[in-house]
């Protein structure tokens, strides 16, 4: 049993109920939010040595046995995801100072986005499939209102579109869950992954793994279930396109990580090659939305989807090397893209717009940030020594070993069109000439530092990019936990006995 | 090893600064970088002189299944390219300070090049397979960074992004190449899969590595048909241009050729493959270089021209190629580096590059005239320059050649012919016959721009009269290494008179010739075409293939991200039922024994209404209100099933929670517009048959879930542990409270955050009309 466990769950919890008292003060709020986030980060470095040092770690909340109480357990897949997590947590929470008008904090911007932070983190430590749901809940809620929280009639649209769909994708969980039940008598993670094989009609737990793939796949926005996620990721502000860009569809892969790896392993060569022609769609629809818009966020969006498919195809492989790459691609990509996201409200602060064909001269009046945005771009795009080319690598290495060409090849190639649409927007709004009109009185005279107060955005950005080029230029200790949480997944036993003890 | 690379990469990045402080020195201080690191591998000449090679090894990444290497191996190859790219590179940066001096973009062009001098320093000098591609693919950002350099013209952005896309694209082939190699001899340094080339070439993967590598090589180095990257990329400016474009980065495909010759050659496929694309780019762009006045694009197709000799050289893996190899690489980075730069002097005090604009420059830039006139010589391959031993030993080669010699030696006097002219071209038309009118006042370039083409032509004109100095110390060894095991010879400028001399002679007399004819040839017609054909339509292909995609991508996205949330819902919901419903039907077979035995009457009533409430939502109704009532008798009809269940509270709160709904919507419903039109009959029957199909699935999956036997152990639990344990008599309330208090708090949670935003919602709206009205 280890405490701390609870930490990353009630930590967003007091953050946001603090906030909510100090809700008329914009300053308090503030401090609260950019606090809370760094006692998280902190509660979570302390979880992450005893998980490296002494393996996966468990709570039995109120105190009862698995599997009759709701059990937190903390692997290192967990921990990877909360740790990652509170970081964009932090940084997100330091770059809504700037960016997060007064009004939306006033009504309770903060709160939202630690409650959202909970449901997160909750999603990553339960080891209960029904409580799992409670956590999808919590961050559809929170989420669905960040996303409208202004009521402009662009956000209405998109956060109904993603609210309705994301609905659905909690009606079928919720009677998966049903399902599992009814064939196991348990919803403790652990014990299904203990009962299932059990189940006679293994089919029919194939059946159910199917309503799970589809559930989360809308979550995680997989092809062909992706469409609320391009309809309504570039309406909110800066900060919360970015938060969500990088975390929330990242908590649908991690949840068909778990589940995959877990309970549903009965029938691989059919679930598992499904997942691998998805991967495959979604790899390729995605980046061709993303060729085909002009618009910064838009162009991100899509990359979102796209890039799950990496995640699936390291997941759908099913080695060491394929699963260690999905996890690596996830922290990866939550990285870079939400350093894009950010970099583009710095950009759209500087001159005026999201469009590219309204943008210019970023290149030849901030330097600096076109350099930040071409690390984030080129790792997004898989290139050397960059984050991104790890996760890359490991892909195609683990695709090659499996002799999975066309896949691989796939791979490689959707590589080539993520850095024509990145260049895309490189040469418009970085390289192309400063438009004639509609650019504001101060582009080129606002500073990123000093005067203006842009550092606040601009800070964040450059502690990203260093972390994006830290983990490239050293990328052994990711890489290396990341394959411990590989080998722990592979290993369910491992996760069983931790939760319910030898037998 | 590692240090000079990584010290370069600092440099490159604090290089701005180093300007804000030396200003216009910084140049100088600059050149010290490349300099002390030509200084730094010229001092293991003896070492590789006899015939040694180095490997210097620091661990990158090491894991079961993961490992890769910074790793260094330095022989005659890596020397070889290493001394030019630094060599060169020492020159390239004084003269691109004075090129681009007063630039506000100056140290922006010292970064990028020293980044690229350093990756490029990486790519020849790397040992392990993954640390050459990643070198490699930071040479093709770098350039890339440097082709668009005049960003704010449309044209060098495309073609930085023509070069980014096409070697990008070799690049990733590579990769598929090199894990492939890795994975079939399980070694992934270069050092020691060189004495492993027969595990490869028997290796059933072979035709994949050796074709993937080639597309990796083939892109870089240029070749038929991706050379038109190369003519574009002159968008860039000339120190780029004679540095990337010509001297160093387009060679690394003959570099990597050259490197894996040992691994991958000497295979039918490999000789028909290396030496066919090379022959025939070899003989397209010589020609072609005639085709233009522009001093860039003439440089430009002839750097095309040798690249396809080179791997003209590699295809026919002979041992006489090995050695045309190594003379022909260091004397084409010295006169064509020294060429480039005279025609950014011409251009930079001139004005123009238009050799038809030019004229008559000798007494105005003498030293310039005379760098370019060795320079030109030696690229002629005329006696007693470098450039006429390289050009001997080719022809020599390609006599020499094992298959289609014949082929081979025409088609390389041919193109030699036209690159004799060129060579006439480059030399005398902007400095001899009479003085044009320039845009810009001509005088001599610099200093700093004319040290490095003098330095180097004045080099080309050494090594070809003492062959002696570079023959045994370099030459040996670098052919040595391309061989893969020692070869021994000299190099001299007298070979008597053979066959090898007198088509030189002819070749320099019908280049002459030619030379003289040049301007009707190049009006003519059939050259218009010939350009049409081999410069123009890759151009063409390419353009269209990204504009296919284009198109392809806005089809696509139109068809699937249509806006119409009713065709996502659909969509997401036919995935549904056939993933779900193909593999229950596949899999699990379906289950359906239903005992309707003890369904009484009343129940089967309330079953019949729900239904009947879903078929007048579905299809007969167009009205809110009548929908929100039949929602509303569904609900209750769910209630009573709760009711005659014995789960009495649960059919309380369903009827509390349902009341409450129908009233709240009915309220908002007033305040929402009537639908407008009814929609056609053929869009209810699409969505009445999803909402069927999913129904009865999910019917079906309960009854088959249903006939799996049920272990109650939980529920047995809770109702024996309820009172001792937990101290509650209902079990529900401690289920709530005590067991799964998680899942409630998390459920208050979000009751709470729902009242929030109902807050947020109504209180922001004004706010948020009142600024929409604004804007």
């Amino acid at each position: 049993m280890n405490s701390l466990l609870i930490l990353p769950i009630l930590i967003p919890l007091v953050t946001a109920t603090l906030a909510l008292l100090f809700r008329t003060s914009s300053h308090m709020q503030r401090l609260i939010g950019v606090a809370g986030m760094a006692a998280l980060l902190v509660s979570v470095v302390f979880l992450f040595t005893d998980v490296y040092r002494d393996g996966i770690q468990v709570l039995q909340a109120g105190n009862w046995e698995a599997p009759f109480g709701i059990t937190l357990v903390a692997d290192m897949l967990t921990m990877l995801m909360l740790g990652i997590s509170a970081i964009m947590g932090l940084i997100i929470a330091i770059y809504s100072i700037y960016d997060v008008d007064k009004e939306r904090e006033q009504f309770g911007y903060y709160p939202l986005l630690h409650v959202l932070i909970m449901g997160v983190n909750g999603s990553f430590l339960t080891g209960d499939i029904f409580n799992l749901y409670v956590w999808f809940e919590v961050m559809l809620i929170a989420s669905f209102i960040l996303l409208a929280l202004g009521n402009s009639k662009n956000q209405l649209q998109g956060a109904l579109k993603y609210v309705i769909i994301n609905l659905f994708s909690s009606l079928l969980f919720l009677f998966g869950v049903a399902l599992l039940y009814g064939m196991t008598g348990t919803l403790n993670l652990a014990d299904l992954a203990q009962r299932l094989p059990e189940v006679e009609n293994t089919g029919l737990v194939t059946t159910v793994a199917m309503i799970f793939m589809v559930s989360f796949g809308i979550k995680a926005a997989i092809f062909p279930l992706f469409f609320w996620l391009p309809a309504s990721y570039h309406t909110p502000p800066v900060a919360i396109s970015a938060i969500f860009g990088g975390l929330l569809t990242k908590v649908g892969v991690y949840a068909l990580i778990r589940v995959f790896t877990l309970l549903f392993t009965q029938d691989i060569g059919y679930t598992h090659t499904i997942m691998l022609w998805v991967a495959g769609f979604t790899m390729v629809t995605g980046v061709l939305g993303a060729a085909s818009h002009y618009e910064f966020r838009k162009i991100l969006s899509f990359h979102i989807v796209s890039q799950i498919g990496y995640m699936i195809m390291g997941l759908a492989f099913n080695t060491a090397l394929g699963i260690m790459g999905a996890i690596f691609y996830v922290i990866h990509n939550i990285l870079a893209k939400t350093n894009l996201f950010l970099i583009s409200g710095i950009a759209q602060r500087l001159t005026g717009t999201f469009e590219l064909k309204n943008m210019g001269g970023l290149y030849k009046h901030y330097p600096f940030l076109a350099s930040l945005f071409l690390i984030s771009a080129f790792a997004l795009a898989g290139f050397p020594p960059l984050s991104g080319f790890w996760a890359k690598l490991s892909l195609v290495k683990a695709g090659l070993s499996l002799e999975m060409y066309i896949i691989t090849g796939v791979a490689i190639l959707v590589g080539l069109l993520t850095l024509f649409s990145m260049t895309k927007i490189w040469m418009t709004a970085f390289w192309a000439a400063v438009p004639e009109k509609g650019v504001p009185e101060h582009f080129g005279k606002m500073p990123l530092f000093g005067a203006g107060k842009l550092y606040i955005m601009v800070v964040p950005v450059m502690i990203v990019a260093g972390l994006i080029i830290l983990v490239g230029l050293f990328a052994q200790p990711l890489l290396e936990v990341c394959m411990i949480a590989a080998e722990q997944l592979l290993n369910p036993s491992l996760y069983i006995e931790a939760v319910l003890g030898t037998k | 090893m590692l240090t000079v690379v990584g010290l370069i990469f600092i440099v490159a990045l604090i290089a701005p600064w180093i300007y804000r402080v030396l200003q216009d020195k910084a140049g100088w201080v600059l050149a010290l970088v490349p300099f002390s690191s030509f200084l730094y591998l010229a001092s293991f000449f003896p070492e590789i002189a006899a015939g040694g090679s180095i490997t210097q090894s620091v661990t990158w990444v090491s894991m079961d299944l993961f490992e890769v290497n910074l790793a260094f191996y330095l022989d005659g190859l890596s020397l070889m390219f290493g001394l030019i790219i630094t060599g060169i590179g020492t020159f390239i940066v004084l003269y691109g300070s004075g090129y681009l001096a007063n630039h506000a973009y100056l140290p922006r062009f010292f970064t990028a090049v020293l980044l690229f001098m350093g990756s490029m320093l990486g790519v020849v000098l790397a040992d392990n397979l993954i640390s050459i591609f990643v070198f490699w693919e930071l040479t093709s950002f770098t350039s890339y960074l440097l082709i668009g350099f005049n960003h704010e013209q449309e044209s060098s952005r495309k073609a930085a992004l023509q070069a980014l896309l096409v070697t990008g694209i070799g690049g990733l082939a590579l990769l598929g190449g090199m894990v492939l190699m890795g994975f079939a001899s399980g070694a992934w340094e270069v050092s020691t899969l060189l004495n492993e080339g027969d595990i490869i070439r028997e290796h059933p993967h072979y035709l994949a590595i050796l074709l993937l590598v080639l597309g990796g090589a083939f892109t870089k180095s240029a070749q038929f048909p991706f050379h038109f990257w190369l003519p574009g990329a002159m968008a860039a400016p000339t120190p780029v241009s004679a540095y990337l474009h010509s001297a160093t980065m387009v060679k690394a495909g003959v570099y990597l050729l050259a490197r894996f010759h040992p691994v991958l050659g000497f295979t039918d496929t490999w000789m028909m493959l290396v030496g066919g694309f090379g022959v025939v780019t070899l003989l397209i762009s010589a020609w072609l270089s005639l085709s233009f006045t522009d001093l860039k694009q003439i440089l430009a197709y002839s750097t095309v021209m040798a690249l396809g000799t080179m791997m003209m050289l590699i295809g026919l893996g002979t041992e006489l190629a090995m050695q045309g190899l190594a003379v022909y690489v260091l004397s084409h980075a010295m006169y064509k580096g020294a060429l480039f730069m005279v025609a950014g002097g011409i251009d930079h005090e001139a004005g123009t590059r238009d050799v038809l604009k030019l004229g008559g420059l000798r007494s105005l830039m003498p030293i310039s005239a005379i760098a370019a006139m060795i320079a030109a010589l030696s690229m002629a391959g005329i006696p007693p320059l470098f450039g006429f031993i390289a050009k001997e030993l080719v022809y020599e080669a390609a006599l020499g050649a094992n298959f289609w010699a014949v082929g081979f030696i025409t088609l390389a006097v041919l193109a030699n012919i036209a690159i004799v002219s060129a060579s006439l071209i480059v030399a005398i038309r902007p400095f001899y016959g009479p003085k044009t009118e320039t845009p810009k006042k001509a005088h001599e370039a610099p200093f700093l721009m004319w040290i490095g083409p003098l330095t180097l032509a004045v080099l080309s004109a050494l090594f070809g009269l003492l062959p002696f100095i570079v023959d045994s110390k370099l030459m040996v060894p670098v052919a040595s290494a391309v061989w893969g095991s020692e070869l021994d010879f000299y190099l001299s400028l007298w070979h008597g008179i053979n066959l090898p001399l007198i088509l030189s002679v002819v070749t320099a007399a019908a280049g002459v010739g030619v030379y003289f004819i040049w301007d009707s040839i190049r009006e003519s017609a059939p050259m218009k075409v010939y350009q049409m054909i081999f410069a123009r339509f890759p151009v063409q292909v390419y353009e269209s293939l990204v504009n296919g995609m284009l198109n392809l991508a806005g089809f696509q996205t139109r068809v699937l991200q249509n806006g119409l949330m009713s065709n996502y819902l659909i969509t997401i919901m036919v995935a549904a039922i056939a993933a779900v419903g193909y593999t229950f039907f596949t899999k699990s077979g379906v289950i359906f024994n239903p005992d309707v035995s003890e369904v009484q009457i009343h129940e089967w009533a309330i079953a019949f209404g729900i239904v009947i409430s879903l078929g007048v939502m579905l299809f007969f109704t167009h009205s809110r209100l009548t929908m929100v009532v039949a929602a509303g008798i569904i609900g209750f009809g769910l209630a009573l099933i709760y009711l005659m269940h014995g789960a009495a509270d649960l059919a309380m709160t369903q009827v509390l929670v349902e009341t409450l709904t129908v009233i709240l919507v009915v309220l908002v419903l007033i305040h929402i517009p009537k639908m407008k039109e009814s929609r056609s009959i053929l869009y209810n029957s699409r969505d009445a048959i999803v909402a069927i199909a999913m129904g009865t699935l999910m019917t079906l999956l309960i009854f088959a879930v249903t006939a799996v036997p049920f272990d109650a152990f939980i529920s047995e639990f809770y109702a024996d542990a309820s009172y001792p344990l937990a101290h509650g008599r209902n079990i529900v309330n401690v289920i709530l409270v005590d067991f799964r208090a998680l899942d409630t708090m998390g459920e208050v949670v979000v009751v709470a955050i729902a009242g929030l935003a109902v807050y947020a919602l109504i209180k922001m709206t004004r706010a948020g009309a009142e600024k929409d009205v604004k804007k």
